[in-house]
């Protein structure tokens, strides 16, 4: 292992987080803020008590979920295409690391800035709800893989995307809908059956109905197909990338 | 011979169908300075990434200092330094930080004593802190070279290193070439300058349309091909050749008023300075003066111009040549 090529790159992107630290960080929190605000108090004081929580306490694994999934991929997604935008990516082809080893240090720092920015966003809603959190080694390894399964994914989207429209409109059309959809703020079981079916179809379920079991003890599916299915994307993102990193798409002509 | 790069048969079609390096066999020596010359599009920077490992070879392969580049990329690439024709950088990093993380990225633990002995030695080091993006281009190509060097490489690439660049960053660079090489450290740049490849180079290689068309010591080179030639500026015009001087070969100039005199020179100089003073005398003898004389060492640009008058020189790749020499004038 090249650890010191690991150390520099992790620490280079987490420097470059530093620099845009204020909109990084504020930016999310203040959205959450407004969630709740808007659905926790204002609605969700109209809204019946949702599997045994209050709605403002219910949307909270949702809203986490969101801000994970999403920040991983702009992270991740950013931090592997600019340098392919600006070519300074040379240096890190030409230079004695291994794809492991430059997933590792990209994705684990993506991945880490989107768990930092999960907490902060719990720690705030504690601000506003009550919170419980019936199993917190599962809510931290839900957390942490999904965390690095969507970096990956990010990772991936990065190194696809040859422009800037590209790279915003992927997360904007698909991930932030699929959260939407993903049962974020409802539980599946409020929709029409047909509607509960598509929904199956929508990765995102899985991973907010098992991040919300580890809070409140029941979701939208078992536990075991959460995990099933975070471990699943995990596996298939793994393979993407190591294939994209093996056969240097759209970074070794 | 001990070479340190070796590279067979190397063939790159890129996806666009085009086929820019067409088989080429090329060993650099250990320790060397070898310019790579050819006409922009010939090749140059798309062999250099394929040794770094920045674009993927369609056929054939290359070692450094006995390393598969693709098996043993880790033991090969850690040899190597690039200085990339661009010039790219991490616009809102400082010059140190971006120093210190290409020295990690090669693997090398920090040593803040010899990265700040390596800028000052660029002249980089009152410029220490500051952003990249604050920095002249010059300045830039000088931190590219840095970058290149932080992790004390045995091999250094500079692609095109001194296209548009000032007349002072050009000196410290050749300069700082030459300190590489008594330190031991290979330098193989590209140019499509033949002054900046005679000036630097101790072998020289041609490559025009992806092919290697010539690869020779360049004192050899100058040797074979070279020589000098010796102009006579005559008092009175003559309209021929006295038959009494046919043995010197010599051409007579416009008007008649000049006689050009070609002879070899290095192993062969004496015989070419005694030639002279026989040539002098039958001069004398055949009744004519000369006003003036001098002589002209043939440069690289000359001996191209004969690569391409006299294809046999250069063998079945004459046309290649006169390409090649044409697009480096
Ligand atoms: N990524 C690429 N795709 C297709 N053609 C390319 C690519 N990169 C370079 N070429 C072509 O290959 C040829 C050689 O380019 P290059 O190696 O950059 O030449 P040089 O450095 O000698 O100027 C050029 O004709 C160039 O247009
Ligand atoms: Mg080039």
């Amino acid at each position: 292992m090249n650890w010191h090529a690991v150390r520099a790159i992790y620490l280079f992107e987490m420097a470059r987080t530093k620099r845009t630290l204020l909109q990084s960080v504020l930016a999310p929190v203040i959205t959450t803020t407004l969630y709740f605000v808007v659905f926790g108090s204002a609605i969700g004081a109209r809204i019946p008590e949702v599997e045994g929580v209050s709605y403002g306490a219910f949307i909270v694994p949702g809203l986490i979920m969101l801000n994970l999934l999403t920040q991983s991929v702009s992270n991740a997604s950013f931090g592997i295409f600019f340098p392919k935008f600006s070519r300074t990516i040379y240096e890190i082809l030409s230079a004695p690391v291994s794809h492991f080893e430059i997933v590792l240090s990209f994705v684990g720092a993506a991945a880490t800035k989107a768990v930092i920015l999960s907490v902060i966003i719990l720690a705030t809603a504690t601000l506003f709800v009550p919170l419980r959190i019936e199993h917190p080694v599962w809510m931290i390894g839900f957390l942490l893989l999904t965390a690095v399964s969507f970096s990956l994914l990010g990772f991936i989207l990065g190194i696809w995307a040859d422009n800037f429209e590209k790279l915003q409109l992927v997360p904007l059309l698909i991930i932030t809908p699929l959260t939407f959809l993903g049962g974020s703020f409802y539980s599946i079981d409020m929709l029409p059956a047909a509607w509960r079916t598509v929904s199956l179809f929508n990765p995102v379920v899985y991973l907010v109905s098992g991040f919300r079991w580890s809070f409140y003890g029941s979701g939208d599916v078992p536990v075991g197909v959460s995990l099933a299915m975070t471990l699943l994307f995990l596996t298939v993102f793994v393979a993407l990338a190591t294939w994209m990193l093996r056969t240097g798409y759209r970074l070794k002509p | 011979m001990d070479s340190i790069i070796s590279i067979s048969a190397l063939s790159k079609t890129y996806a666009s169908g085009f086929t820019a390096l067409k088989g080429v066999d090329l060993d650099i020596r250990r320790g060397e300075i070898f310019a790579l010359l050819g006409p922009n599009g010939a090749g140059k920077t798309t062999l250099i990434s394929v040794v770094c490992g920045l674009v993927n070879a369609t056929a054939g392969s290359v070692r450094v200092d006995g390393n598969d580049i693709v098996r043993d990329y880790r033991a090969a690439r850690a040899q190597i330094g690039l200085v990339p024709q661009e010039l790219t950088t991490e616009a809102f990093e400082t010059v140190w930080n971006t120093v210190c993380f290409s020295r990690g990225l090669f693997g090398k633990p920090p040593d803040p004593a010899y990265l700040e002995r390596l800028l000052k030695a660029l002249s980089l080091w009152s410029r220490k802190d500051s952003r990249m993006l604050t920095l002249s281009g010059g300045m830039k190509r000088r931190v590219l070279i840095a970058k290149a060097l932080s992790h004390e490489p045995k091999v250094l690439f500079l692609d095109e290193p001194t296209a548009g660049v000032d007349v002072e960053l050009r000196r410290d660079m050749w300069q700082l070439v030459r300190r590489l090489r008594d330190e031991g450290v290979t330098v193989i740049l590209t140019t499509h300058y033949i002054e900046e490849a005679e000036e630097m180079a101790d072998r020289i290689g041609v490559i025009a349309k992806g092919e290697l068309i010539l690869v020779e010591d360049k004192a050899v080179l100058m040797d074979k091909l070279g020589g000098k030639q010796l102009t006579l500026q005559l008092v009175v015009p003559i309209t021929e050749i006295p038959p009494a001087l046919d043995r010197y070969g010599l051409t007579l100039g416009k008007g008649g008023s000049t006689l050009v005199y070609r002879y070899e020179t290095g192993r062969n100089g004496e015989s070419g300075d005694s030639a002279i003073a026989g040539l002098l005398q039958d001069l004398a003898g055949a009744g004519i003066a000369c006003a003036d004389l001098h002589t002209t060492q043939r440069s690289l640009e000359d001996i191209f111009v004969s690569l391409v008058n006299e294809p046999a020189l250069a063998g079945e790749n004459g046309s290649e040549a006169r390409a090649a020499a044409e697009g480096a004038r």
